[in-house]
């Protein structure tokens, strides 16, 4: 395919809706396998919506609506029979705040994924918590307070936290809602670093607002931009450093360098 | 900020006593400040004077029947013997049938008022579930006598007796009036009570505890019942103690369809009574120190019963909170 790089997710002319309001227009690209794509635009261009689309997350608030072909490895995601939560399996996702479940432990929050289905691979639960934990970067701060509860954390933990726990059930894809907005600069280099190590097994796609976050830690970006009515469209897709040096679109170059949004 | 007025308040100079009530130091405050702790006290003060008002009302009981009055099986007027025993255990076992029908059947209304109804349909029957609880107790008791105890006595208690017979509970004759009517007219009576808060602590959980779980690739039911309901559980369990104190106390309907038995049995057929109804049925014609006494002794009993159960119950909210918070420490 594109560079001679696999294709994971193909998105072609998706449409999004709130009630009757349309929040994305004929988005359509493609996402890489094992590569980090970052999403930004201006606030409200329909970049969480966008990533919402990819694991079935959109349908899930009330009054909503998705047109289009989202594929993941082929398969349509949106195919009548297709179940939700087998796509929600694949695709993972971390959202914008942390959101670990208060009534759980550390360790149980990490392993609420696998427990899922009632297939809870008891013997390998604890292997699989320490993997998942590992790859957050948090398990040397937790090993000795996994029956703590996880709100104990602080905030740059607990978001580790909410990676572990979507690392753990080892999705194909990791969708990531701006995981840093909320953590600070210490606590987001982390998390950067994180998402480099990760990149060598999931294809990450990541919200930001932050565009040196963006130029860092992506490889591919697409910029997404809204027209008075408030519709998101996709202006450009392509190679992070294209996009950041030599940008085709002037929308694109008048965002990244700071003139509007 | 609320914080920051306390210590403010505490450093203020002055009497003890203004300190003491966070009295304002030098404002407008105090009239609002006044009549506010006014009203406080006169909670208290009437409390306080009704348990001592109960409490010299029963003492001729108190003093007659010692604590074997707690103990004790009989209630005979004509010799003048009275003993609590039955009617404590009939309020124990009416509230138990009402809270093992009412709270599973609760839950239910409020899981799928709060998560699953359709959006018509959520707004109406929200309102009936609240209607159910405006409706007077003694038009309940009506319809229980009238309507619900023939229906108990034929199909339930003839089926239960005929088939299921070889356990205690379900021996004996089909009275229709009894413990199983009562805890059956309680459920109806503390059922809109539970599922309205537990549906409002459910609606109170964040939407981001249910997109966390969906995301992870659980099924609708999963995500209710592993980040909804533990996450508003404290606020279910407040719903419960809630219906568990009406039931307790309920009298009118209680007392048109328990059947003025006096007994400890396990038989759930049998007439029986509850403290309140107890004391609502026999206060009218009640004469003399100690017959008076020992209804008054029986309220005095409610009252320690109602307490030691919201007790229980707050502390049971409080491990149920803390439990979250440092568990494993």
């Amino acid at each position: 395919m594109e560079d001679g790089q696999d294709a994971k997710i193909v998105v072609d002319g998706l449409n999004a809706w709130y009630g009757s309001v349309q929040a994305l227009r004929d988005v359509s690209l493609t996402i890489l396998d094992r590569k980090v794509t970052a999403v930004i635009g201006p606030s409200g261009c329909g970049k969480s919506t966008f990533i919402r689309c990819l694991n079935r997350m959109h349908e899930v608030a009330p009054h909503t609506r998705v047109q289009g072909k989202v594929t993941l490895d082929g398969q349509d995601i949106y195919a009548p029979g297709v179940d939700p939560v087998t796509i929600r399996r694949r695709v993972g996702m971390v959202f914008q705040r942390p959101n670990p479940f208060p009534t759980m432990s550390i360790f149980d929050n990490v392993a609420a994924g696998l427990k899922l289905g009632g297939l809870a691979p008891k013997a390998y639960l604890a292997d699989i918590v320490e993997k998942a934990l590992r790859q957050a970067a948090l398990w040397d701060e937790v090993k000795y307070m996994l029956k703590r509860n996880g709100t104990a954390l602080s905030g740059g933990q607990q978001q580790r936290l909410c990676i572990a726990r979507a690392l753990a059930v080892e999705p194909e894809v990791l969708l990531m809602d701006e995981p840093c907005s909320a953590l600070d600069p210490i606590t987001t280099l982390a998390i950067e670093e994180l998402l480099q190590e990760l990149s060598r097994e999931y294809t990450i796609i990541i919200v930001t607002h932050n565009m040196q976050q963006a130029a860092r830690v992506s490889d591919k970006a697409a910029f997404l931009f809204m027209g008075e009515d408030r519709t998101g469209f996709l202006v450009e897709y392509g190679d992070t450093k294209e996009i950041f040096t030599n940008p085709k679109d002037p929308r694109t170059e008048g965002y990244i360098t700071g003139r509007f949004g | 900020m609320r914080q920051a007025l306390i210590k403010e308040q505490a450093q203020t100079p002055g009497k003890w006593w203004r300190r003491w009530l966070r009295w304002p130091a030098s404002s407008g405050d105090w009239v609002f400040q006044t009549l506010t702790l006014l009203a406080a006290l006169c909670l208290v003060g009437l409390l306080v004077a009704m348990a001592l008002y109960l409490l010299a009302e029963a003492w001729p009981s108190v003093t007659l029947f010692g604590p074997a009055f707690l103990t004790s099986t009989a209630w005979d007027p004509v010799r003048g013997v009275f003993g609590a025993l039955p009617a404590v255990y009939g309020t124990l076992a009416t509230s138990a049938i009402a809270m093992i029908v009412a709270v599973p059947l609760s839950m239910g209304v409020a899981i799928f008022l709060a998560e699953l109804a359709p959006d018509w349909l959520r707004a109406p029957a929200s309102f009936l579930v609240e209607m159910l609880a405006a409706i007077p107790s003694v038009v309940l008791g009506l319809w229980g006598l009238f309507v619900m105890v023939p229906l108990i006595r034929d199909p339930v208690e003839q089926w239960l007796g005929g088939n299921l017979g070889f356990i205690p509970l379900f021996q004996g004759p089909p009275f229709g009036v009894g413990f199983l009517a009562g805890g059956l007219i309680l459920t109806v009576m503390s059922l809109p009570l539970i599922t309205a808060v537990a549906r409002d602590s459910i609606l109170a959980v964040p939407n981001s505890q249910r997109e966390a779980m969906l995301a992870l690739g659980a099924t609708h039911w999963e995500t209710i019942s592993r980040a909804v309901l533990p996450y508003a559980r404290s606020g279910i369990i407040a719903g419960v103690i809630l219906g568990l104190g009406r039931a307790l106390g309920e009298t009118m309907a209680v007392t048109m369809v328990i059947g003025n038995g006096y007994q400890v049995t396990l038989q759930l057929f049998a007439p029986a009574n509850t403290m309140a109804s107890k004391i609502a049925t026999e206060f009218n014609e009640a004469s003399g120190d100690v017959y008076i006494g020992a209804l008054v002794e029986l309220a005095l009993v409610l009252f320690a019963v109602t307490l030691v159960v919201n007790i229980i119950g707050r502390l049971l909210v409080y491990w149920t909170v803390s439990d979250t918070s440092t568990r494993g420490q």
